[in-house]
């Protein structure tokens, strides 16, 4: 059972009071990109064996969207944190490095 | 006139805690920025007590507010009274962005009293309802089985179930089910 701490509420939410939103940080390739470009944004997702980044909404709670990130092989929370983000704050990011040494990371080096 | 009633009227049972349906009451929402001192002044000045914190509600007598997002509240009033304070709060809120609506008749009211009134809320929700975590004062959204819900400890000892009219039946056999006697699980 996954429990997420919501940024928003301050609440310690139940998987099943969560409603479950995919990747997070996609960034948008609307008009004027290219094929590839659209396709990839529509249907090309990361599906990791270990460290991920999700959105997730409070749905029965403050119905709020935020943001985690976990590890898909043991359900360990590395953190949650604000939905007004681009990609994963300083915090999280340090975090998962203590915790998983060498992990690839999309955003920092 | 219509004939006002609420969905379950008179509707309580008794076993290892009481429950029972409250009837009508005015409830308001606002949506908008509470760190704005005119939302934030409007609110308590309609309801009458101070701002609650994050996850609380204060209440003095039928009115209160309760803390239900970090862009919502909800403003409770007594039932008749409730169309009025609405039209007097989006007045005031007229040039601020916000959302006021009057969602009384959108809802439903319980009650669960007694020693074991935690007890029976756990069977139903995901929410830690252990006497450390969810203390008098506690308002929480959440959900009862399949439904969405808000419960908020009165006393150590009440807690006061919101839940949506249309659901009312199936959370009052929730609850009555919940509380059946003889079903006591000594948790807490
Ligand atoms: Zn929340």
């Amino acid at each position: 059972m996954l429990i997420l701490h919501c940024p928003y509420c301050g609440v310690d939410a139940d998987e099943t009071e969560l409603a479950p939103g995919g990747e997070a940080h996609l960034k948008r390739f609307g008009p004027g990109s290219s094929d590839a470009e659209f396709e990839a944004y529509l249907f090309q997702r990361e599906n990791p064996k270990g460290v991920h980044f999700e959105r997730w909404r409070h749905a029965n709670g403050c119905g709020k969207w935020f943001h985690a990130a976990r590890c898909t092989t043991t359900n360990e929370v590395f953190g949650t944190y604000s939905a007004q983000v681009t990609e994963p704050p300083r915090d999280i990011h340090d975090k998962i490095t203590g915790k998983r040494p060498g992990w690839l990371s999309r955003w920092l080096s | 006139m219509s004939d006002l009633a609420s969905p379950l009227p008179g509707v309580a049972v008794s076993g290892i805690a009481e429950v029972r349906e409250l009837g009508l009451r005015g409830m308001i929402t606002i949506k908008g920025d509470l760190a704005l001192p005119l939302v934030n002044s409007t609110a308590t000045g309609v309801s009458g007590v101070d701002f609650p914190d994050r996850g609380q509600a204060n209440y003095v007598g039928e009115r209160g507010l309760c803390w239900m997002a970090p862009d919502e509240i909800m403003v409770l009033t007594p039932y008749a009274e409730a169309a009025g304070d609405t039209a007097h709060i989006a007045h005031v809120l007229r040039d601020t962005h916000s959302l006021v609506a009057n969602v009384s008749d959108a809802r439903c009211l319980f009650e669960v009293s007694g020693a074991s009134a935690r007890e029976v809320l756990s069977k139903l929700t995901p929410a830690d309802m252990h006497p450390d975590r969810f203390r008098p004062g506690a308002f929480r959204r959440t959900r009862l089985a399949q439904v969405p819900a808000a419960v908020w400890m009165r006393d150590d000892q009440t807690i006061e179930v919101f839940a949506f009219r249309s659901a009312a039946r199936y959370v009052s056999d929730l609850l009555a089910n919940a509380a059946r006697p003889g079903t006591a699980v000594g948790y807490y």
